[in-house]
């Protein structure tokens, strides 16, 4: 008994803190997402540890990523496109000096590489130069370095090109891939939404006790599948059927993602609109029967209308677990982040991405840091969902 | 009479035909699970043999067995559940039976239904960010069990939290009129009642985290590994990313097709099993554990 009374506000404070484990972890979540993810922004979005200079007398002194990235493209091969001079962009890094210059002219740690850049630029006034930071960092003269645009949220939510590893400036535009997961995760769901609807009205409605008994454990099964599971079926029988209906050059297009997930969100959808149908009084529904109208009327004049907040929070979390679904989208989308997205084309969506790149992507660096700020859009994202989720079904409440 | 006889005969044809359409997409929507299960099956059934299931993978995965892969999976499970399992069921005690009503139970309750619907994909950023490299946990079974088990936690809490509400308040209170103390009262008396649907739950857990793929991309899943795991630092292969780069990113796609059927073969079971197993134990204990 006294040993008790020891241990048991032990236990009662151990349960207490296991309570604020949720919020705990959600905590963590946003502080180490956010922490990597705005790091990123303010970054320069030149490779690291490297600068770009131009000469000294170029009037150009500042680029976006953007302009950088077609200069060495070569979209643009004038700096008057760029509101300088008229004279061609001559583009030169160590590939060029080692073709000029001999390996001991460069000395072994390239400690002579300023010297050599001097007495290359001075011959090419139109140059556009991109070295290593360590080795020339104030030691150019000829050069002066180039301002290039940070990288603001503004920038990353409109810019549309993903380029996350071209060089030397990367583009991390989040629109192709913010439209792309909109276009399949909505589409998605313009598919399943009449179906689901259809089979939670039968289940809550129509079917009787022992139809009901063997298809509800079934259609929750569907949601017991895992993603990957989805992603493979898609990948080898939906994505040939796409490709061979609408005769495509490939099948992994938006289309086949939005029927995958569309597949996936049937549970979530029929399990929740069926739940919202029966919370109808049965009064509402003798007083229709009686006044005679018939079942079907009923159904569609009275329970319905009645549940159509819960319906409209299916919907709704329907859409997010399709923004969210990241193997079966990784699999079968395609993975090409084309603007704007077309249902039958190559799409990539936001967790597609960060599955297939973070892998890839150097500890810390510029494109790590990218992927996290995407884990964060998604985040704040499925946030919002689920926040509008409780709103619409608290509304049902009142 | 004509008149209103021809609108109850529109009505009642109406009504057939909506009844007819919604019968036949619910009974297309099971058809479609089915379809989608004899298809894994079907390519699937071939490839098991004892071999498969107990074989190192060879030939660039395109021959041998998936033995490494089950291993890892067994692991992560086992390592998941160990921490969401007691975390998740004393959250839930804590929600259902000493939170008071309010803005805390309601905070946390908010905070267990956000946890739920967060991506699977940001686990695995976060358990990357945190235990793969803040902690120094490395590509390792601890910190893919943990991802997972952070995945799993608001499944056990809210099951927990639904098993202990179905127990009635008057067992609780017969203990107290005997002089059990809360936490005594919980663990004679409404733990021993609830049990049956907090091991729904467990199961049901256990399904979703063998499934899962994203979480563990980052913090444990090797492509490939010529032995299994020693300690719980190592890296570890897992089914479901096994199956995931045997059919997207092998070197021979086609060569190892017949193994990613058997991959998904194995997989699908794995979760019938699991399942059925808590339809079952829910059937005979005659509650019923709501998942959504």
């Amino acid at each position: 008994m006294r040993i008790r009374r020891f241990t048991e506000p032990v236990f009662e404070s151990l349960i207490k803190i296991c309570g604020y484990s949720s919020g705990f972890v959600v905590l963590l979540i946003i502080v180490f997402l956010f922490k990597e993810g705005i790091s990123f922004f303010g970054s320069s979005p030149v490779e690291e540890g490297f600068t770009m200079y131009v000469h000294a007398s170029n009037p150009v002194k500042d680029l976006s990523a953007a302009q950088i990235k077609d200069v060495f493209d070569q979209k643009i091969t004038n700096w008057k496109a760029l509101g300088g001079a008229d004279q061609p962009i001559e583009r030169f890094s160590l590939d060029e000096l080692g073709e000029a210059f001999t390996e001991e002219q460069l000395g072994k740690d390239f400690e002579f590489l300023p010297k050599c850049i001097d007495s290359y630029m001075d011959s090419l006034p139109g140059s556009l130069a991109f070295f290593p930071s360590a080795q020339t960092d104030g030691k150019v003269k000829s050069a002066v370095p180039i301002k290039i645009d940070k990288i603001t949220v503004g920038k990353f939510l409109s810019d549309t090109e993903w380029f996350p590893t071209s060089r030397p400036a990367a583009r991390m535009g989040v629109m192709p891939l913010l439209l792309g997961t909109l276009l399949v995760s909505f589409f998605a769901i313009i598919i399943a939404l009449p179906l689901g609807l259809a089979a939670a009205v039968y289940l809550a409605e129509i079917a009787d006790e022992r139809v009901r008994k063997f298809l509800k454990p079934v259609i929750e099964l569907l949601a017991g599948i895992p993603s990957v599971v989805y992603g493979f079926f898609g990948l080898v029988v939906i994505v040939p059927l796409v490709q061979s209906t609408f005769n495509l050059p490939v099948g992994e297009t938006a289309l086949a993602g939005s029927i995958v997930l569309a597949i996936m969100a049937l549970p979530t959808i029929i399990t929740v609109s069926e739940d919202a149908l029966r919370t109808t009084p049965r009064a509402m529904k003798e007083a229709s029967l009686a006044l005679g109208a018939s079942q079907w009327q009923t159904i569609r004049k009275v329970v319905v209308p009645y549940a159509s907040s819960g319906i409209t929070a299916a919907a709704i979390l329907g859409i997010g677990r399709a923004i969210g679904e990241t193997m079966a989208a990784l699999m079968v989308t395609g993975n090409s982040a084309i603007m704007p997205p077309t249902l039958l084309q190559p799409v990539r969506t936001i967790p597609a991405t960060i599955a297939a790149e973070l892998g890839e992507a150097p500890f810390g660096g510029l494109h790590f840091q990218a992927l996290f700020a995407l884990g964060c859009l998604l985040f704040i994202i499925t946030l919002i969902i689920s926040l509008l989720v409780e709103r619409v079904s608290a509304k049902r409440i009142n | 009479m004509e008149f209103p006889e021809s609108n109850e005969k529109r009505k009642k044809l109406g009504q057939a035909i909506m009844f007819g359409l919604s019968r036949g997409i619910s009974y297309g929507i099971v058809a479609l699970l089915f379809l989608i299960l004899f298809f894994i099956v079907k390519q699937g059934i071939g490839v098991i043999s004892w071999e498969f299931l107990t074989a190192m993978p060879t030939d660039g995965m395109t021959k041998g067995g998936i033995w490494p892969a089950i291993v890892g999976t067994v692991y992560l499970v086992l390592g998941s559940m160990l921490f969401a399992f007691p975390v998740g069921v004393m959250a839930g005690i804590y929600v259902n039976e000493y939170a008071v009503a309010g803005p805390v139970k309601r905070f946390v309750k908010m905070m267990t239904n956000n946890l739920a619907g967060v991506p699977s994909i940001i686990f695995g950023l976060f358990g990357m960010a945190l235990f793969v490299n803040q902690m120094g946990f490395g590509a390792s079974i601890l910190a893919g069990s943990l991802t997972l088990g952070l995945l799993a936690l608001p499944i056990v809490i809210r099951t927990t939290e639904e098993a202990l509400k179905s127990v009635d308040d008057t067992f609780r209170q017969a203990s107290y009129a005997l002089g059990g103390s809360k936490l005594y009262t919980i663990r004679k008396v409404v733990l021993p009642i609830a049990l049956p649907n907090i091991l729904t739950g467990l199961i049901l857990a256990v399904g979703r985290v063998s499934g899962e793929t994203a979480p563990i991309l980052f913090t444990v899943a090797a492509y490939f590994l010529p032995k299994l795991p020693s300690s719980i630092m190592d890296q570890a292969m897992a089914l479901p990313y096994h199956l995931y780069v045997i059919s997207t990113s092998g070197t021979q796609i086609e060569a190892s097709r017949p193994m990613a059927y058997g991959t998904a073969l194995v997989l699908v079971v794995i979760v019938l099993i699991v399942n059925i197993a808590a339809a079952l134990l829910r059937n005979y204990f005659g509650k019923k554990v709501k998942m959504n």
